[in-house]
This record gives C-alpha cells, sequence and structure tokens, in this order.
C-alpha cells in the first residue's frame, strides 16, 4: 500500500476570498504577523500494490482532470511513505 | 532590478518613435493613429491601456451604436421613465414614490471559459449596476442558453454556470425569480449567460455616475486590485517595463459575493447620509471605465494617484492596474468635509476604501504613478468618442431558402396515436421539459417578498409591504425565430416578455435587453443585428414600453458558425396589489378554459419543428403589437377583478405545452374539446403569437365573456380543468402521473 497525496492549490494571482477571510479573522483571534493565507485542496489517494510510473500517470491524469480545476488552479502529485506498521 | 524610464506623458513626447503594441491590445492601425491624432503625440504605455479597453467593441459599441441611437429616436413617450438609457441602468417610476431599477447583461465568453466563476461574476456586475443607481438590489434572473443538452460539453459548462448562479446570489441573499434555460447546438462553443438584476428605491435616491465640484475626492473602495482579466496588459507590460513578473496574468476573475454583500450594505449607507455626489461601479475595463466615465459626465476633470490603490499583488504595473477586472470594487466621488465620514462608514463594514484622486477644474484626466504624470487626456476622448463603425450588412443569401423551407409543410402526425406520442415527445423534450432542476437550485423566496417565480410566467417581487405594490419581470427571446427572420423574431422576444408580464397581472411598463450576435465584421450577422434591433425599437415604440438600457454581446461564434441571432428582452412591469397576481397552476376543478387570441397555422421554429423532424425553416409566427397590447389589458383587467384564477401564456410548444404545465403545478387534469374550424393538431401545436389560455369561475364567466367580446378579443371555450388526465375530447387521454414523468425526468436524467 503506497499513498499518493495531490495538494491542490488555487494558482497565485488568482484571488482566493476564503484565505482573505481566514487572514482577516487572524489578527482578531490574537495572532499576528500573518500577511497572506492561501488555502488549498489535499487529497491522499491511497493506491493498490506499488506506486509505478504508470499509476502516477494515471494519477497525474487524474488530478488534472477531476481534482483540479486547471483553469484557475494548479496541482502537485507526490508519493508518500507509509511507514510499515508494528508487528507485521 | 533595473527598470526602464516610467513611461511618462514627458517620456513619451520625447521618444516618439517608441513601437507600442497597440495591435496585441486590440487596437486597429486607424484606432491607434487617432489617439496618437487625439493626443497630438504617442500615447504612454498607460494611455494606450485605457484606449484599448474603452474602445473595445465590449465597452464603447463601435458596431452597434449607429443601429442603437434607434431605441433612443423611437422612443415612445413614458411618464414612467426617470433615467433612460446610457447610465448604468436605467429607472422606472411604479408609483407610491418608488422606482425600480432594471437591466440585463451578458458574460458568455468568461462563462464558457470558467463556467462557475464566469457566471457568479456575471450576477456580481449586474447588482452592482443596480447599486450604482443608488438602488437595493431585490432580485436576480438568468436567461441561459447552452448547446445540445446531451452533449458532454454542455454537462461541463451548465452544471458550472448554474452552480456559479446559485452560489453567489444564495451568497448575497437575492432572489432569483426568473430567466430561461434554452439548448440548441448553435450554442455549444458559445453558451449565452446573461444575467438581470432588479433594483428597488425612493425616486428622490437616484445617484449618477458623474464626478462634479472641483476639490470632491475620489474614492475606491470594496476589494484589492489584483491581476484579474487582464490578459493583454501584461503585454504592454512585458514589452515596456523589465520582464521580472509573473509572465501570465489571468483572464479569469473570481467572485467573493460575501465582499460584494459589504459593498452593498456600505454603499446604501453612504447614499442615506447623502455623502455620495457621483458613483461608478468597476466591471469591464476596471479603473480606466470608472474614471473615464465619472470625469467625463461630470463638469470638471480629475486627478488620480496610482499608487494609492490598494493592490492584491505588488508587481502589478500602472497599465495593468489601469486595465483590471477585479470583482467588487467601485468608485465614489465624495465632498472633502464628508469623506472622513464616507471612510468610517466603509471601516464599520469591513471595505477597503482609499482617497485615489480628486476632480479638478480643468477638463483633463490626470493620472500619476511613482511621481510621473502617466495620463494627460480628454476623458470624453477615452469614453464616448471613441471609433463608430458603419460596418457594412447585408441580407445572407441563404434567408431565402431558409424561409422557403416551410415547416408547414412538413409531415403531420397520421392520426390519435401519433399525435399522442408527439405530445409526448414534445413535452418531455429538453427545451420543453420542466427545468425545476436547474432553477430549484436557486434560492426563490429569501428576504420573504418573492410572490411568483420560475416556471411562472413572471418572475414578481412585493416592493411595498404595506400597500402589496409589486413590480413583476420576464425575460424571453427565441433565437430559432429570429434566425428565421431576426425583424420579427426581436419583435416576438418582446412580444412574449410583455405577454409574460401582462398574464401574471402586471402591466409593462420598461424594456431592458441584451443582443446576444455572431461577428460583426459578418455582414449576415450584421444584418441579422440591424434588422432585430429595428424591429425591437419599433415595438418598443408601438407598446410604449421604452428600452432604458443593456447590453450587446457580439463575437459569439466558433469559427465561421455563428449563434442564432439571441436578443434577449426583459420587461417589467407593476401590480398595484401582488395579492392579485395570477398563477400558472390550476386552482380548481370545474373551472372552463378559454383560449384568448386567433391560432393559425404557424409552426416555422417551432418546437415541433424541432423536437419532431429536427427542422429549422419557413417563417416564425406573425406579430400583431395592436392584439399584445388588447390581450394583456385583458389579463391585467381580469386579473384585477378576480375573474380569472389561473393564466398561461402561449409559445413555445403551443397550447397543449402551457396546458399541461398549468395541470401539472396545479395537480389537476383538464378535458379540451378541439374548437370549431380547427384541427387538433394545429390546435394543440401551433405557435401563433398574441395568445394565453386561461381558467374561469363558472360565477365568473358572463362577465370575462362579456369583457373580452366588448373589447374585441376573440375568447373561445376550449374545455375544463378536471380530474387527473389531460385529455382532448376524441383524440387523447394522457393522465398526470405519465406527463410528469415525462416532463419532469428530462433533466436530471441527462444533468444529475
Amino acid at each position: 500500500m503506497a499513498r499518493v497525496v495531490v495538494d491542490v492549490m488555487l494558482k497565485p494571482e488568482i484571488l482566493d476570498p476564503q484565505g482573505q477571510a481566514v487572514q482577516r479573522a487572524l489578527p482578531r483571534l490574537g495572532f499576528q504577523g500573518i500577511s497572506d493565507v492561501r488555502q488549498g485542496k489535499r487529497f491522499e489517494l491511497e493506491v493498490d500494490g506499488p506506486v509505478d510510473d504508470t499509476v502516477l500517470a494515471r494519477i497525474h491524469e487524474l488530478a488534472e482532470s477531476f481534482l483540479a480545476n486547471t483553469v484557475i488552479e494548479d496541482f502537485a502529485v507526490k508519493v508518500e511513505e507509509v511507514k510499515a506498521e508494528a508487528g507485521k | 532590478m533595473s527598470r526602464t524610464p516610467l513611461d511618462t506623458v514627458e517620456h513619451a513626447a520625447a521618444t516618439p518613435d517608441v513601437e507600442l503594441p497597440w495591435a496585441e491590445l486590440g487596437l486597429k492601425k486607424d484606432e491607434y493613429e487617432r489617439v496618437v491624432e487625439i493626443l497630438g503625440r504617442r500615447p504612454t504605455g498607460a494611455e494606450l491601456a485605457m484606449y484599448s479597453v474603452m474602445w473595445s467593441e465590449h465597452c464603447s459599441y463601435k458596431s452597434s451604436k449607429v443601429h442603437l441611437r434607434q431605441f433612443g429616436e423611437k422612443a415612445p413617450q413614458s411618464d414612467a421613465l426617470l433615467v433612460g438609457i446610457g447610465e448604468n441602468a436605467g429607472v422606472v417610476d411604479v408609483g407610491q414614490g418608488y422606482a425600480v431599477t432594471f437591466k440585463v447583461e451578458s458574460h458568455n465568453h468568461p462563462s464558457y471559459v470558467e463556467p462557475y466563476q464566469g457566471a457568479a461574476t456575471g450576477v456580481g456586475g449586474i447588482v452592482r449596476d443596480i447599486i450604482a443607481m443608488g438602488a437595493r438590489p431585490v432580485a436576480v434572473v438568468d436567461p441561459l442558453r447552452f448547446g445540445a443538452a446531451d452533449h458532454p460539453d454542455t454537462k461541463r459548462v451548465l452544471p458550472g454556470v448554474v452552480a456559479g448562479i446559485g452560489g453567489y446570489g444564495n451568497c448575497l441573499g437575492l432572489p432569483n425569480i426568473g430567466g430561461e434555460v434554452v439548448f440548441d447546438a448553435c450554442y455549444q462553443g458559445n453558451p449565452l449567460v446573461n444575467a438581470g438584476a432588479i433594483g428597488v428605491m425612493r425616486h428622490e435616491d437616484i445617484h449618477l455616475a458623474k464626478a462634479s465640484g472641483a476639490g470632491n475626492k475620489v474614492i475606491l473602495y470594496g476589494a484589492r486590485t489584483g491581476g484579474d482579466g487582464i490578459g493583454g496588459a501584461s503585454i504592454l507590460a512585458s514589452e515596456t517595463f523589465d520582464d521580472a513578473k509573473p509572465s501570465k496574468r489571468p483572464a479569469v476573475q473570481v467572485g467573493d459575493p460575501f465582499q460584494e454583500k459589504l459593498l452593498i450594505e456600505c454603499t446604501l449607507e453612504a447614499f442615506k447620509e447623502k455623502l455620495v455626489v457621483g458613483i461608478q461601479d468597476l466591471g469591464a475595463a476596471g479603473l480606466s471605465c470608472a474614471t473615464s466615465e465619472l470625469a467625463s459626465n461630470g463638469s470638471g476633470g480629475m486627478r488620480v494617484t496610482l499608487d494609492d490603490v490598494p493592490l492584491r499583488d505588488s508587481t502589478l504595473s500602472p497599465e495593468e492596474i489601469l486595465m483590471s477586472e477585479s470583482q467588487e470594487r467601485m468608485c465614489a466621488v465624495v465632498e472633502p468635509e464628508k469623506v472622513d465620514r464616507f471612510l468610517e462608514i466603509c471601516d464599520k463594514w469591513d471595505v477597503i476604501a482609499t482617497v485615489i484622486g480628486e476632480v479638478t477644474d480643468g477638463d483633463r484626466l490626470e493620472i500619476y504613478w511613482h511621481g510621473g504624470k502617466i495620463v494627460d487626456v480628454d476623458p470624453r476622448t477615452v469614453a464616448h468618442d471613441g471609433p463608430v463603425y458603419e460596418r457594412p450588412y447585408a441580407r445572407p443569401s441563404w434567408q431565402d431558402a431558409l424561409q422557403a423551407d416551410d415547416a408547414n409543410k412538413l409531415p403531420r402526425p397520421a392520426g390519435s396515436d401519433e399525435l399522442k406520442d408527439q405530445v409526448l415527445k414534445l413535452v418531455a423534450s429538453p427545451n420543453q421539459a420542466s427545468k425545476s432542476w436547474i432553477t430549484s437550485q436557486y434560492d426563490h423566496f429569501v428576504q420573504g417578498n418573492t410572490v411568483l417565480a420560475q416556471p411562472e410566467d413572471s418572475g414578481m417581487i412585493r416592493i411595498d409591504e404595506a400597500s402589496g405594490l409589486g413590480v413583476a419581470i420576464a425575460t424571453d427571446g427565441n433565437g430559432r425565430y429570429a434566425k428565421l427572420d431576426p425583424y420579427t423574431g426581436a419583435q416576438l422576444a418582446l412580444a412574449e416578455a410583455y405577454r409574460n408580464v401582462a398574464t401574471t397581472g402586471a402591466k409593462p411598463l420598461a424594456v431592458s435587453d441584451c443582443l446576444n450576435f455572431g461577428s460583426p465584421e459578418d455582414p449576415a450577422v450584421m444584418w441579422q443585428f440591424a434588422e432585430a434591433i429595428r424591429g425591437l425599437a419599433d415595438a418598443c415604440q408601438q407598446l410604449g414600453t421604452p428600452v432604458t438600457g443593456g447590453n450587446v454581446s457580439l463575437y459569439n461564434q466558433t469559427g465561421e458558425a455563428a449563434i442564432h441571432p439571441t436578443p434577449v428582452v426583459a420587461v417589467l412591469g407593476v401590480i398595484d396589489d401582488v395579492a392579485r397576481r395570477t398563477p400558472v397552476a390550476f386552482q380548481e376543478e370545474g373551472q372552463l378554459l378559454y383560449l384568448l387570441g386567433d391560432t393559425r397555422e404557424e409552426f416555422g421554429g417551432s418546437a415541433w419543428s424541432q423536437v419532431v423532424h429536427d427542422h429549422l425553416g419557413g417563417l416564425p409566427p406573425q406579430v400583431d403589437l395592436e392584439r399584445e397590447r388588447l390581450l394583456a389589458e385583458i389579463l391585467i383587467s381580469a386579473s384585477r377583478d378576480g375573474m380569472i384564477d389561473s393564466a398561461h401564456d402561449l409559445s413555445d410548444g403551443g397550447l397543449i405545452q402551457a396546458v399541461v404545465e398549468s395541470a401539472l403545478l396545479g395537480g389537476k387534469g383538464a378535458r379540451l374539446i378541439v374548437p370549431d374550424g380547427l384541427d387538433a393538431f394545429t390546435f394543440l401545436l401551433s405557435e401563433s403569437a398574441g395568445r394565453a389560455v386561461v381558467a374561469v369561475p363558472r360565477s365568473e364567466e358572463l362577465r370575462f365573456n362579456d369583457m373580452c367580446g366588448a373589447r374585441g378579443l376573440p375568447a373561445t371555450r376550449i374545455g375544463v380543468v378536471d380530474g387527473d388526465v389531460v385529455e382532448v375530447q376524441g383524440e387523447f387521454a394522457l393522465t398526470l402521473a405519465e406527463l410528469r414523468e415525462a416532463h419532469e425526468g428530462t433533466i436530471p436524467a441527462i444533468l444529475a
């Protein structure tokens, strides 16, 4: 089992109302010194079997066509090591 | 980081030979030469940015202006018109001291690129037009056109558009009360996303877009300015300045409805305290448009310091700031002693507000950046004296063949069974089917003043709780009719919207239009455009309903193929007491059904010809505007005097479509008898204009008949509200269950 993570972020030049709302709330809650906040989405995909180039290519394709709206969003795909569980 | 010298006015004068990327910004060579002639030197980069966006088709109406003049020249005398064409939106007197402003605009192209945000910002833009007049927005409507319902791209575009309209409108707390959804393959690459809004104010609260009074401050308030919607300007920026900036600027604007809601409340509070001399919303062409229009409509000039504009992205160049189409921004002109109070109100609503300049007593618009003067122009040359084209137009060579391909000669159903099948197929076809899957995603009733919403003939809003005064709005535009004959098609669009308003019991007062056409550089399209405007202006004159404003959307085409000419017409009406409104749904069994108007064999452009034969040819139904006016008067009188309990206008799909809708909405069937002199097919499916079907309580029959007789309106008794079957005597019967399955199942099956 392996985990592939897809991070989806609005492109830097696109307005992010949610991020702005978070940023505006911070000083009210006593958190100073944060000049900008941008909010994105993180998808964790549990993959059956080994993650090879073919699988990554498919994930790239699904991210591009379904998880991200590439007109306004960028995405990044990365493989995450899943630690072997003790006792197995 | 080394920068090339700032392109100031002096710099431009000293370097006449510098080549500017005017072509990339969409200017033609002669247009650029005209700019040079106006200025007496080459423009600076910033000036070029302003001229290029303000002289674009979208902002300058350069191809349409010569034709649009007819709306003014042929404008009927109307006491109701308080503010006409040329302002952010027209304003109409609806009585009791109330004024209503309304307008329809297009956001077609952005909605194709990014359906959700395109449609959402379309709603945002039209709502700001309403606020800019001084009115509180009370409702929105959305006339939509998509490609074939079962085309894969429709499944991409439609859900996004619908979610965007719903999302933005719902967040603002505005009910969505009307509009249409039409499918046709001609809109495949060019969906039409038109958005309309209505606002209400007291007469004394009307505000105009002008900057007067030297020394008055220009305040930009709302969202920070980012690089939204300025693809073109970055070319200019990279040509003129160094390249140390993001290479791509987004053409997609993202809306923030909560910011807009703050903008509404903040603006209305400032109006209430009479702090505002002039106001303009920032839409297409952003600050370029707001500054040049405010200045040119006022008495003086204007000086602006661009460094003071709050930015979301500090790398923006002055050209980009001037062209940015960042959403949720407005520009107000405020007297100096009232500035503090204005800023206080903005602060209260968490709206960023900045004084960016002031009105001067000169006649120049001057803009400064980093201490240098980068714009020095006569604002009128930017805002009003753009190029005007008399584009060649010619009746297309195929028009005769299209009109000769007579739909009345198509094979008709051979017997009752086939007629029944075709009726069932018709009411289930995407265009005739129930759109509730779509419209139920919008909030219809927020604010608690909605009287009627889809699928009623017109949306209706109560504007005074005590008196019950209300306004109604309907939008219509049949591209198939307009393709067959643009002059008549445009008149039919008006006639239908007018009729729809009257059917609900409201008196039609005024018109706004959104004219969606192909490329004006194609003489055939230009002919369609010219004919449609001529038709619409003539019809408005005859019906006494002036055009108060609207919008033109050209270049809706993919390659050589233009969309059907689609003039979408919105009619606004007033009703003294909304309790007297007439709904579509059948109310009580036993009530008598009357068909008002004349039925002829008219199948050109009809839903039947499309659904059964996939055919478009012949002539659209005839228009008789005097008949429309008479029908409207009867419908309004009957509503006011309680003579009818339900009414439905007849349009695409003909009588049977209207009866099925009334039956399904009321949960009551109908027994129909084919009147003498008509065959069942024509009776049920012809699309003759100027007709409605009404349900008359038996106790009112005599009075209703007398009224129609005295006024000379044909009224034919065609049946009775009864049972749970729609039966056409001697032909067929369809149960409500069957009809409901057919009528309500189609859209969810395709889109859900």
